[in-house]
């Protein structure tokens, strides 16, 4: 019964809707209509507001911060604010999270990559026991492995430098990534894998023409993920980094905001600006991917 | 055929650099980190061997109770309120909005992408005292409610109520998408039989979505109270542990006795401690939701 069930299920929940829509007169329908409509309206309010008024604020001057009201648009584009942020460190921190969170994603692509097709196509004992070995350190808090870690990088003198976080950021990024991996392998029928291996194609040759193709969306998935969770990074970043010309967004953040916050708010702002911003254009352009990868990731990891 | 899938070498090839920067990158360490837990020193003044005092000494450690007893309250609240929005959110999406929702959904998740950071400050703004009033103090000022301005987080009651806020604020969107997903899966002729039969409104959600939903909703609890149990970015970006350590949770907690008191043996103590602790809350998480079922 249920399965007769489950095979008509509407994705849509479209007759859902059409089914409330015929009770009533649209009068009716429209007056019980309205809470719905203001709620909806408070929502975008508490979500979008914020970042408004970052925005806005982020423009204005340091007399405007003084005596105008706090909600009050700025008289101007005061670009100044950005200049001075990003020459006094958020340009820095800027390369250094470029230059440690994507060297750091290709090893994680690669990395998986293989790995998930030794697990998941290949045929050998102990495959599952690798792969559950790979999720447990899901559940394991970071600070188990913080101290270990930076004895294991103090003695090998990678500690404050971007090695140690390039290094770090791709073993952390692997569980999650060789599990969604491991999953788009699945999806590819055996038929096409045994019929390539009928032809004569070694194992390398399969890998990298057949299974490879045809997990090419799910390398971006996996990516986008990826780059959020590292660009976002604060613990490791905050551990294994001292100097504060290799600081990342997040600690150089953290850091700009502890020297110029109380004092000079117009480069704060724009320094928060130039953080959330790039994050936010990648969303905008590749939004359902990164929901779809995102959410995911939850419910299986 | 068969030789080709289970060649050795090749097998090596694929999956040697993965199981080497795994093993001595994670695992390893968490061993390694389970050793530390009966020693003392740092990695700079050296190691001594003392037992299981750290454990013993975790007991009488009346901050270790405190960052404990605020870590479980923040993971409760935030928690609760994470995924009983996120199920608000969801049952709007799907019963007022329809195909409609795409854009709120995707308006409604944007801050899950937002750096940590980057949200604290601008929470620290918004809840600011001086040198300016932040939003809520000069809405406050606004309205004449000037009796009600204080240093949201100056001090340990509203700081953590800021705290909370700010993480519901972020994630919301994200177990909104996530029981969206699973209410779409709910075959809407089972919700059609209902009505017929008379459910709508709130018993309608009460008798028939939730217990359709639970599966999805009990793994949203699980993911959630794992990440709630392990916070730190946010509350070291907001008010680092302050004031005093009225804010401080283990993870913080561990990172100060660690790395600027140089107890390694401690910290280490204290991670596991809180390792042990989520696991613990996750198996009984699941056994409430087993017995739910039987």
């Amino acid at each position: 019964m249920s399965q007769v069930l489950t095979g008509q299920v509407d994705k849509t929940g479209a007759s859902v809707h059409q089914l409330r829509e015929r009770r009533g007169s649209p009068m009716r329908n429209l007056l019980s209509r309205t809470p719905v409509w203001i709620l909806i309206g408070l929502l975008l309010v508490v979500e979008i507001y914020p970042l408004l008024w970052l925005l806005l604020s982020s423009f204005k001057t340091n007399d405007e911060f003084s005596q105008g009201t706090f909600w009050a648009i700025p008289s101007g584009l005061d670009w100044q604010n950005y200049a001075q942020a990003w020459t006094s460190g958020m340009g820095t921190y800027f390369l250094n999270s470029i230059l440690t969170v994507f060297p750091a994603l290709l090893l994680i692509l690669v990395i998986s990559l293989a790995a998930s097709f030794a697990l998941e196509v290949m045929k050998w004992r102990g495959s599952n026991l690798v792969l559950l070995a790979f999720l447990a350190g899901v559940m394991i808090p970071l600070q188990m492995v913080l101290l270990p870690l930076f004895t294991i990088y103090f003695q090998t003198q990678l500690i404050n430098t971007r090695w140690a976080l390039i290094i770090t950021y791709t073993a952390f990024g692997l569980p999650l990534s060789v599990f969604l991996m491991a999953g788009f392998f699945k999806s590819v029928p055996r038929g096409v894998i045994e019929a390539a291996v009928l032809d004569g194609a070694s194992i390398y040759q399969i890998f990298t023409r057949v299974a490879l193709p045809m997990v090419a969306n799910g390398l971006v998935t996996i990516a986008l993920v990826q780059f959020f969770f590292l660009w976002n990074d604060l613990l490791f970043s905050l551990t294994f980094i001292s100097s504060d010309e290799l600081r990342t967004i997040q600690t150089g953040l953290l850091n700009f905001s502890g020297q110029y916050g109380q004092v000079q708010w117009g480069p704060t702002f724009a320094a928060i600006s130039l953080a959330v911003f790039p994050t936010l254009i990648i969303y905008l352009i590749l939004n359902q991917q990164v929901i779809k990868g995102l959410t995911a990731g939850s419910v299986k990891g | 055929m068969e030789t080709l899938l289970r060649d050795r070498r090749a097998l090596l090839v694929f999956i040697g650099q993965a199981v080497l920067v795994y093993s001595l990158i994670v695992l390893i360490p968490i061993v390694w980190s389970l050793i530390y837990t009966v020693f003392e020193g740092s990695v700079i003044s050296g190691f001594q061997f003392v037992g299981f005092h750290n454990y013993v000494a975790l007991f009488s450690d009346k901050t270790f109770w405190q960052a404990l007893l605020f870590t479980l309250k923040y993971a409760v609240v935030v928690t609760v309120g994470q995924v009983g929005i996120g199920l608000l959110l969801a049952l709007l999406y799907v019963f007022y909005l329809g195909k409609a929702s795409g854009l709120i959904r995707t308006l409604v998740f944007f801050p899950v992408v937002l750096p940590t950071v980057a949200v604290a400050q601008l929470f620290s703004k918004i809840f600011e005292i001086t040198p300016q009033y932040g939003l809520v103090n000069s809405l406050l000022h606004v309205a004449h409610l000037d009796a009600w301005i204080q240093p949201w987080l100056g001090q340990g009651g509203s700081a953590f109520w800021v705290i909370a806020i700010m993480d519901i604020w972020r994630s919301m969107g994200f177990y909104g998408v996530l029981l969206f997903a699973g209410l779409v899966d709910i075959p809407s002729d089972i919700l059609e039989g209902a009505r017929v039969d008379g459910a709508s409104g709130l018993r309608l959600v009460r008798y028939i979505v939730l217990p359709l939903l639970t599966p999805i909703l009990f793994s949203s609890f699980i993911f959630s109270i794992n990440g709630t149990l392990k916070v730190f970015d946010s509350v070291l970006a907001l008010t680092n542990g302050g004031p005093g350590q009225a804010t401080t949770p283990l993870t913080l907690y561990m990172y100060t006795t660690a790395f600027s008191n140089g107890q390694y043996g401690y910290g280490s103590t204290v991670a596991t401690s809180l390792a042990i602790l989520s696991l613990f809350v996750t198996l009984l998480v699941f056994r409430s939701a087993r017995r739910d079922v039987a």
